[in-house]
């Protein structure tokens, strides 16, 4: 299994119960906002502890309260997309670029510095500063800066979100084309119903359950 | 401080060096031993919670709020030479504060913690910890993330932080006279200094050329820091590739 996860997040007073399992590709969370896939994606990352509850991705184990695992987010090598890309506002795009490719072993890199700027198409805006960049640039830069930190999954939060109605067809396609030849496995969170139908290969409901 | 009569330092009479350049000895010293603990003061207001959080904050602000004269009285009682940490310090490693240029630099330093630590946490507050979760999922640890998301994103706070703590340093006053005393050439900084010749009668000049020194002395600081601001905005890249 790509994704094994079962686990119940505590926030404030509410419980969150999650419970799934998935294969290779893009699997979508989908569901209302609200219900917590931003926090699932979190705890996948390391970025929040559940209260109880294991997650492995492929075959890793990343958290599992029993076992009293609890992988560090920098060793969990995953390339998390967020809903607002967060570059880093103090660094040029190049060393945004650069931050997580530097960080791993070059025998592990598995995509070039060229061939990414290729895939995305951003190689005029590496002088740029992120604040100069349009939502579409700015999620571009972000996503790459993912995938060059060799990641062995991706987390993807509303990647379309923060960018311009007419130029999401270009990053959807562009999902698409990391999906199928990085066949890394992908998590992916929307509240679109028509953009989960078009990008996933399975859709997992996320209801707000309170436990 | 004969060796400064000279040349184009002729400007200043022998006296005004000594007042000048103890000034500048007591505030960089002050400053310089109090930036790391109002640094670490700061980030635990910033970013922890533990309790007694509200009565340490309140601490680190006393300087702020209580008259400098009950500042050096305190420093007194902490400080003196039969008082514990005072007694402690001179015994261990031969740190004594009384009467001494050491004493105006404590009394500086404690002057300028609160509106160092202010500023500091200000800037710790305003990063956005998101950026830091970012930086670490891409593989960065909790001090990489610091030196290269956290600080420099904080930078100009602590800028900031720093040019008020020196500020307040030089002008410092009461807690001054209170605790190390006026002597001249040991503990009798720029205001000290102003304050003695104001006792006298027939001093108007010297009077306005000490008053004159200190206002040069505060734009160039906030000369420097504005300059360290610009360079700082310049140059944010230069240290990667």
């Amino acid at each position: 299994m790509s994704f094994d996860i079962a686990m119940t997040l505590q926030r404030g007073t509410v419980r969150m119960v999650y419970e799934f399992t998935a294969g290779p590709g893009l699997t979508a969370l989908f569901g209302p906002s609200g219900a917590g896939k931003t926090s699932l994606l979190d705890a996948v990352a390391g970025l929040v502890r559940p209260a109880e509850g294991h997650i492995a991705v492929s075959g890793t184990t990343l958290f599992d309260r029993a076992r009293k695992i609890n992988l560090k987010p920098e060793k969990r090598r995953c390339g998390y997309v967020f809903q607002d890309h967060r570059l880093f506002p103090h660094r040029t795009v190049r060393t945004n670029l650069l931050y997580g490719w530097r960080l791993v072993r070059p025998a592990e890199r598995w995509l070039s510095i060229d061939l990414a700027l290729d895939l995305l198409g951003i190689g005029h805006l590496l002088d740029r500063m992120p604040a100069t960049l349009s939502g579409g640039e700015a999620q571009r830069v972000a996503i790459g800066r993912a995938l060059l930190s060799a990641p062995r999954f991706l987390l993807m939060d509303e990647p379309l979100a923060s960018v311009d109605a007419h130029r999401r067809g270009e990053i959807l396609s562009l999902i698409e084309r990391i999906r199928d030849e990085l066949k890394l496995p992908i998590l992916y969170v929307s509240h679109d119903r028509a953009e989960v139908e078009r990008l996933a290969h399975r859709i997992i409901p996320v209801e707000p359950v309170h436990g | 401080m004969s060796g400064y009569t000279g040349g184009y330092m002729g400007w200043l009479s022998p006296e005004e060096w000594q007042v000048l350049l103890l000034s500048l000895k007591v505030s960089g010293v002050a400053i310089t031993a109090v930036l790391p603990l109002a640094f670490a003061l700061a980030w635990m207001l910033a970013r922890w919670r533990f309790p007694g959080k509200v009565l340490l904050d309140a601490v680190v602000h006393l300087p702020l709020v209580l008259p400098p004269v009950v500042t050096g009285w305190l420093l007194l009682l902490t400080f003196g030479t039969n008082a514990p940490v005072g007694h402690f310090l001179s015994e261990t490693i031969g740190l004594t504060f009384l009467f001494r240029w050491t004493g105006a630099a404590l009394a500086a330093a404690v002057m300028a913690l609160p509106l160092m630590v202010r500023a500091m946490r200000l800037s710790l507050e305003t990063v956005d910890r998101r950026l830091e979760n970012a930086a670490r999922t891409l593989g960065a640890g909790p001090w990489r993330t610091f030196f290269t998301i956290t600080l420099p994103l904080a930078t100009p706070g602590i800028m900031a932080g720093l040019v008020l703590g020196l500020a307040r340093s030089v002008g410092e006053f009461g807690a001054t006279i209170t605790f190390a005393s006026n002597i001249p050439g040991e503990t009798q900084t720029l205001p000290l200094a102003i304050y003695s010749a104001l006792q006298l009668p027939g001093t108007e000049l010297q009077v306005a050329r000490l008053a004159g020194l200190s206002v040069l002395l505060s734009v160039s600081a906030l000369a420097l820091s504005e300059w360290l601001a610009r360079r700082n905005a310049q140059g944010k890249d230069r240290h990667v590739l």
